[in-house]
Order: C-alpha cells, then structure tokens, then sequence
C-alpha cells in the first residue's frame, strides 16, 4: 500500500542522504520525496511516498525513528490529510488543438503560465492520482516535458506535526 | 580557559574519563597527536594498521561496557578503521571514532588523502559527526559520547578537517557536564500494558523457554536475568553475542540456539509455547528458515531498539525498553500475580528437554591420534579455571570456543557476532587486557584468520600485554572447508592454505614466545605452561584435525529441528510432546 511519510528533521547538512542512504541500503522502494526548510530554520520538513506491506511500512517507519536526526514524523496514511502535488507540463500544441487542451487545463483546475505560438506550459497541482490522470488525457506525442515536485501532505483540522 | 582545538580535542577526552586512545598518526591529525604528547592523562596506545586500532577499542569496550575510543588521520587512514566500525555496529559496541579530514578549504577538491569519512560511514554508524566549526568541538564531542553509549549503543563518527584543529585558533573551553538532544530520546521503562500481558502469558505457558541476547550483556542485565530464570525455573538458551550474560554452568541453561547451537537448545525453541526473547535480535544464523521458526509459539520480545521488535519474526507482545528496567517490571509483576506457575507442567516440559540433553550433541571422538580442537577448548577451560576473558575470531575455532568453554559472567566472551570479522582477536584480546591487566586473556584463532591481524603482535609486544594467542591450525579455512565439503560435493575451492608461515618463528621475531603443539598429549602442559608466563605473549600453535566440523548444524534453509547431529539419530518426529 502506498504511504506519505511526513518527516521533521534536523537541517544539517547530509541529512538527505542519511534518509536516502537509510532507502537504499534496506531496498526499501521510495517513490518520491520532497524537502524544504520550515517556518523554523533549524528543522526540514521532507515528505516521503513509498510503497510496501504493513510489515514493511512498519519497519521504514522504525528506522527513519532510529535515525539521530529525525526529530518527529507521521504516516499520514493514518490520518485524515490532504495530499498535494505540483506539476509543469511543456506541451507541443498546433493551432487546431489549441482550444480544446485550454478546456481540458480547465476541468483539472490547472493554469496556462508560458505560452509560444507552438508550445504551453501548464501548472497544476493536486493529488498525484489526479496528475497522472491529467497525463494520460494529453496525447503523448505532444509532451514535451513533465517535472513533478512529489508529493506533500498535510494532516487536517488542529493538529500538526510539530515540535 | 582559551585552548586551541587539538587541545579541545583532547581535554574533551580528559573530561569524559577516557583511558585509552587507539590510533595511528597521519598528516591530517599532526595537531591532534602534538597535543596527545603535551600531556599524561589520556594513554596512547599506537597499532600497527587502523583495523587493529577499532578492533582493539572494540574489545576493551566489550571487556568493561566503557565505550572504546579511536584517532586515524584521513584517507586511508579512515578507510582502513570502516571494518572495525561496522564490526561495532553490527555488535551494538559503544565506540567513538575520530578521523581527521583535510582542510576544510580543500574538501571536495580530491585532496590527498582525502575521503568522504561521513558519506563512507553512514551506514555502518549510529551517527557521525563533520566538526564545521573549532567552537562546536567540545559539544559534538560530548554528543558523540552520549550517542554512543545511551539506548542501543553504537558507533560513533567525528571527522575533524585539519584547520578545525590548528594550533593558533584559541576560544574558550566549557565541557557540557549534561546534553539534551531534541532528535533523541532512547527508551527506558516497558509499558506497563505490555508487561501485564507477558506476565500473564509467562504463567500460563505450558513449554515456555528464555531466549536472550547480547543486548542484556550490554544492558548490564546479567543479575536480573539470573533472578528472573530462577524465580520461573524455565529453561535458558542464549545466543553467541549473549553468552555468560546467564551461567553457562548453571542447570537451567541449556545452551547455545541456532546454526551450531546445541539439540536440546534448537528441539526446545522449536517444540515451545512461549518464548520470551530478552536482548536478542532473531537474527538469521539464530532463526533458520524464517516461516519455520518457532511454529508452536508465541512470542514476548524485550528490546531497547524498537526496530529489532517484529523486523524477521512476528512478535506477540513488544516490550521496549532497557532490559535491565524491564527484567525488574516483570519480576514485579510476576510477585503480584494472583496465580502461580504449574509445576506440573514444568516438570514434563524439564523430562522432555532432558530427554533432547540425552543426545549429547556436543560429544566428538577423543580417542585419537590427531588432537581435537574441542579437546584443547576444553583443556583451556579447566587450565583458567573458566575465569578468563575468551576473544575470538570468526569460523570455526570460534563456534567451538562457544560451544566448549562454559562463560559464568558476562563480558568474558568476546567475538564479532553481526560481521563475522576474520582478524578481529587479536586487536581485542589486547584492548580487554589493557582493561584487565591482571586478568588471563586467551584469544582462540585459527591460521588463516590470525594472519588477518598478525601485525599486532607487534603492538602487543610495545605495551606490554601478555595474551595468550591458542591457534588452531589445520591449514584450512576450516568453516568454509565445511560449507564445501557439505554442500560443494567436498570441492575445496581456495579453502587450503598450501603455504603458512611458521608461526612459533613469526611469534619469536615479533619478540614473544612461540609453542608448536603436535600431539594430544601435550596440549595441556603446553596451556599450563603459556599462563604460567605472566609476563610473555605466548603464541601456542596448535595443530589439531585437519577436517574436523562442526557439529551440530543447522544447514541453509533449514529449521531448529533439522539439526545435522555428529552422530545421526532416529529422526525427530516434529511434535513428540502434545
């Protein structure tokens, strides 16, 4: 099943890579993971999607616990939360198709950011579920490029995670 | 006070109460080692290759529960100390090891012998330190100690680069007497839930055993152990990193479990209905196949680490917490219940695992012209009176000083468990007899794996600590010869050593004394007279049974009941009890 694991850590260099590290030397998979300084400069927030067994999910929740670093993290999985994600698409367009990819940018709530007479860049946000769907409604061939950020979450109502 | 950072470095050390320093001087620690020389109060003791140095500390470390400490220069320096601390982290050995690094201005650029210290030991390191800052020496120090020696211990890295060291940069000098660590919060007492359950559930069992580890070695709960085996009267069997943690001697221990463990010990874990595992971590060469392990039981497992609960083998109740804390819950818990044991079924479940004792797994042929290495484990026994500290090095000779040298206290037994590390005896046996220098220290070896170290005969020598090294020679990688012969149709694939050295003459130009034994007869004079020179290294060179295995076995996929005995018996059924 798949896990957002949100993580406070200390911001030292090389925490990165004792999370990565952590992933690789245990052949945990990890599907995506963000990081980005907090509110507070002394702590990153990463967020981190992988995928595993609840036996698993377990053990990668124990050891990321384990590291010295980490602070405090959540599986938000076991939480009611809210998951975004944000991405930019490059896409080739000709004129005849033009008016139809503004409408689909619309039904999905995205925004059309950069544009040239051959070429879109859409920004959009929302679950990774939902861009993946946005993708798969574009025609392939006319993908340029895709970046993705990976997912973030956030639990809902009063509580947080925090110190 | 002002001090520079090599200064810093050092009185740090002072402060924290270190004895020993282990290390090697290079380029990138010259300020450190110029500071070593100003004063008396932290010894020096110089090895001959960094293996040794980690190995050395490791073993004074495991020989007094206070962590070991280490000082290489960078590069190599710091590459050639990574075994000796993955050894420690396998094993949980508390250990501070400080590497120097090139100047900072010069990290990144492939400066010589530069290596990324940090990155190298990420994984085989509680946590590891870059000192960015001359200010931050004495804190991260102080963390380092704290890390290493609280909750599990472990390993511990700080990488100093040179210019955080120089001579001409002065500040003030507070040692932190307390550190609070906002990340880290090791565990103590078990939740009280927990423990009510496993109180009930060690009431109740009908065919209940104790399966501790080397965590309560390291705990330091040896005591409560014992008096928690007595107030139950349920059987013990510990694994290889647990030894002498419970008297190898007293009635209820029923030996080692797993790969080489004993029948009686492998037939109880498998025929159980409850274990309580104390300290130990269900590792492989102790479970066997996985989804055979344990079928009848359920499980009770007390760890400090909540990591090791339920990581190979599904766990009933977790209890975390420090061993020592949770024995005493439970002994508590077990006075206020208001049911007692069933004698009854004690006493059936005792017949049965008597019977298993019946077997007699560990007895060999001692009827021979050839000497046993069994026979000369047993011989060391009787000669130290079972009082000395026994390290070891890894394949055979080390599974048969396990099995053949009855440990009654803990920190006596001193191997690399988790790593396997050939060449880890000899560095040890002279860091636990820094530690205990009036203590007998034999350090049980085999010809390939002593050589692996062999250049500390040399260290030995310059600091005066007399071991007594019992190599058993039989000219094979003896473990691997076994493996081969069992599962390889015997093809001994570069398992023979066709050339080795001779070692009494290697011992004597290294200035120690050498002993070649050849004969049965002769190992115990040879033994008696090695302890009777208190004052010498003895090298006894032993050479035993060239094809002798070890025995019993539980080979690769199989489970505790599927033991390869010496001498096959009928075989065993898998429920002879209900």
């Amino acid at each position: 099943m798949r896990h957002i694991i949100a993580i406070l850590i200390e911001n030292e260099a090389g925490a990165l890579s004792r999370v990565a590290g952590l992933f690789s030397a245990r052949g945990y998979n990890i599907e995506s993971l963000t990081v980005a300084p907090t509110e507070d400069a002394s702590l990153s927030r990463m967020t981190l999607v992988t995928r595993g067994s609840e036996d698993i999910v377990e053990q990668i929740i124990k050891q990321l616990n384990k590291l010295i670093d980490v602070v405090k993290l959540i599986d938000l999985q076991e939480t009611v939360h809210i998951e975004r994600e944000l991405m930019l698409v490059k896409i080739k367009t000709v004129d005849k198709v033009r008016d139809e990819l503004r409408s689909v940018v619309d039904i999905f709530r995205g925004k059309i950011i950069d544009v040239t007479p051959t070429s879109y860049v859409v920004e959009m946000t929302g679950t990774s579920e939902k861009l993946d769907a946005f993708i798969a409604t574009v025609d392939k061939n006319s993908i340029i490029e895709v970046v993705r950020s990976g997912a973030t979450g956030i639990s809902r109502g009063e509580k947080g995670l925090h110190l | 006070m002002e001090l520079n950072g090599a200064q810093i470095v050092i009185q740090s050390l002072k402060d924290e109460g270190v004895e020993y320093i282990f290390g090697y001087p290079g380029g990138a620690v010259l300020h450190l080692y110029d500071a070593l020389f100003q004063q008396d109060d932290v010894k020096h003791i110089l090895v001959r290759h960094e293996q040794g140095a980690t190995h050395a500390a490791d073993g004074y470390a495991r020989a007094t529960g206070k962590p070991g400490v280490v000082l290489v220069t960078s590069g190599p320096g710091a590459t050639n100390a990574v075994t000796g601390i993955a050894t420690a982290y396998m094993d949980s050995i508390p250990m501070v090891v400080i590497s120097g690094q090139v100047p900072s201005a010069v990290i990144g650029s492939d400066a010589f012998q530069e290596v990324d210290m940090v990155g190298i030991t990420r994984p085989c390191v509680k946590h590891n330190f870059l000192v960015s800052d001359v200010t931050k020496i004495a804190e991260t120090i102080k963390k380092a100690f704290y890390v290493a020696t609280s909750g599990r211990p472990g390993p511990v890295v700080i990488d100093i680069p040179k210019d955080i060291t120089a001579p001409n940069v002065k500040v003030p000098y507070n040692y932190p007497k307390k550190i609070e660590m906002r990340s880290y919060h090791p565990a103590t007492q078990g939740n009280k839930g927990q423990i009510k359950k496993a109180v009930e559930l060690l009431l109740s069992a009908q065919r209940p055993v104790i399966y501790a580890g080397g965590g309560v070695v390291l705990g330091e709960g040896s005591q409560e152990l014992i008096e928690l085996a007595h107030t139950l009267g349920y059987p013990v069997t510990q694994t290889l990193m647990g030894l002498g943690a419970f008297p190898s001697t007293d009635k209820q221990f029923i030996g080692m479990l797993g790969m080489h463990g004993t029948y009686e010990a492998n037939m109880t874990m498998h025929e159980s209905d409850l274990i309580l595992a104390i300290g130990a971590r269900f590792d492989d060469r102790v479970t066997g196949k996985l989804d055979m392990f344990c079928p009848y039981a359920k499980i009770i497992h007390v760890d400090i680490d909540p990591a090791s609960i339920s990581k190979t083998v599904r766990v009933d109740v977790p209890i975390v917490g420090e061993v020592k804390l949770v024995i005493r819950q439970l002994l508590d818990g077990l006075k206020d219940a208001k049911y007692k044991i069933d004698k009854k079924s004690s006493e059936t479940w005792w017949q049965q695992i008597n019977q298993w004792r019946g077997v007699e797994c560990l007895e060999y042929d001692r009827n021979t012209r050839t000497i046993k290495p069994q026979f000369v484990i047993e011989q060391l026994y009787q000669v130290t009176k079972g009082e000395a500290f026994v390290t070891s090095d890894v394949g055979q000779h080390q599974m048969w000083a396990a099995q053949y040298y009855p440990f009654d206290k803990p920190r006596r037994w001193i191997n690399s468990g988790g790593l396997g590390t050939m060449g880890f005896g000899l560095p040890a046996a002279i860091g636990v007899k820094l530690a205990h220098p009036n203590a007998d220290v034999a350090c049980v070896t085999g010809d390939a794996s002593i050589q692996m170290c062999i250049q500390e005969l040399s260290t030995a020598l310059q600091y005066k600590t007399p071991v007594k090294i019992i190599n058993l020679n039989n000219s094979y990688l003896g473990m691997v010869r076994q493996w081969q012969e069992f599962s390889y149709e015997s093809r001994y694939s570069h398992s023979y050593m066709e050339t080795i050295p001779d070692f009494v003459k290697l011992a004597e130009a290294y200035g120690h004394v050498g002993i070649r034994v050849e004969n049965p007869d002769d190992v115990r004079g040879a033994l008696e007279q090695a302890f009777a020179m208190k004052d010498r290294t003895v090298f006894l060179d032993i050479l035993t049974d060239r094809t002798e295995n070890v025995y019993p076995m539980i080979e690769a996929g199989k489970a505790h009941h599927e033991m390869k005995l010496r001498v096959a018996i009928g075989t065993t059924t898998d429920r002879e009890l209900s």
